[in-house]
């Protein structure tokens, strides 16, 4: 699996399995929906548990849950305003869930469902969506003014209109290759070098002791995914805000 | 030589060329991280405002580097 041969095979580890067995197989239910699953069960968890008490000194998990709570409000109220708070609701759930995923996917065996462009461009599909319906639902016509920035010469439409078309529509598409992307190769890259560590651990006498850079290498590169796997929920709620600002005010 | 080790041959060398893009990412980034330390070195009271802004710019700079990671391994394996 690691190492056949001496070629690195990097990319099996995103390969979709059924399971459950024989109704897995029947309706295509794969380790990828059953993180998902997971994932969704522990927001709820977490969020339910956190808030059943309603302590006034929070404890671990209260704090936690409001802590999370507090970070997205706080995004969504610097970012998109006052206007924006019907849609914390959204970016919060979409920001624990692919937090919960890109953390899932770090554990031993676990899968990460993030890792997939499926996912992915149907999450940023989704914000797509929206902003688009929520542009049209306040603006109507004056959104397409949207494409044509005002003061700017109109001899320099026939340029301006096309690359702000482009770039609207290019938003999905950066939005979700940019998440996935960072997890295949964040996960390509701890495979390889487990597989240094593997190949190397194999050769003579001193081959066991020259594995152990890698191996040290590996400890470290799973801390900067944590980081990672952070900063990309981050990034993608955060996106999903300023885009919605764009929608609700027009620049 | 037979044309599947051309093709072979190729292929790891456009991968190769694709990631030249990490150049621009490199700059990119010690940019960034440039900037960001001189901002707070000079006005250490603005470090809580300036430090996501500067997070936020380098995982957006990240994002390139990845896209042409992408293309790489793109060609070597599909």
């Amino acid at each position: 699996m690691a190492a056949e041969g001496n070629t690195i095979d990097a990319l099996s580890q995103f390969i979709l399995v059924p399971v459950l067995g024989r109704v897995g197989e029947s309706v295509g239910f794969t380790q990828s929906n059953l993180h998902m699953l997971i994932a969704v069960g522990l927001i709820t968890a977490l969020m339910m548990w956190g808030t059943a008490k309603r302590a006034l000194i929070p404890g671990r998990m209260q704090a936690l849950a409001e802590s999370a709570y507090e970070f997205v409000h706080g995004l969504v109220t610097e970012q998109v305003g006052e206007k924006g708070k019907r849609f914390f609701p959204f970016v919060f759930s979409l920001f624990m869930f692919i937090l919960f995923g890109n953390m899932l996917g770090l554990f031993p065996y676990a899968f990460t469902y993030t890792s997939h462009i499926a996912v992915t461009f149907t999450l940023a599909a989704i914000v797509f969506v929206l902003i688009t319906v929520v542009a049209l639902a306040i603006h109507g016509r004056k959104f397409f003014g949207y494409f044509f920035p005002e003061g700017a010469p109109v001899w320099l439409a026939p340029i301006i209109v096309p690359v702000e078309i482009v770039s609207y529509l290019s938003r999905p598409v950066s939005l979700s290759i940019r998440l996935f992307a960072n997890m295949v190769a964040g996960h390509v890259m701890l495979k390889v070098f487990a597989s240094f560590v593997v190949m190397l651990g194999g050769l003579a006498v001193i081959g066991p002791f020259v594995a152990l850079l890698p191996l040290a290498l590996n400890v470290a590169l799973v801390a900067f995914e944590v980081l990672v796997a952070f900063l990309q929920a981050y990034v993608f709620a955060i996106l999903t805000c300023i885009y919605l600002h764009d929608a609700v005010h027009l620049h | 030589m037979d044309p599947a080790a051309y093709v072979a041959a190729y292929k790891a060398l456009g991968a190769g060329i694709a990631v030249i893009a990490l150049f621009g990412v490199g700059l990119g980034i010690g940019n960034i991280f440039s900037s960001l330390i001189n901002s707070v070195a000079r006005n250490p009271g603005a470090r809580d405002a300036v430090f996501p802004i500067g997070i936020l710019g380098f995982a957006l700079t990240e994002a390139v580097a990845l896209f042409a990671l992408l293309i790489a391994f793109l060609i070597l394996f599909a």
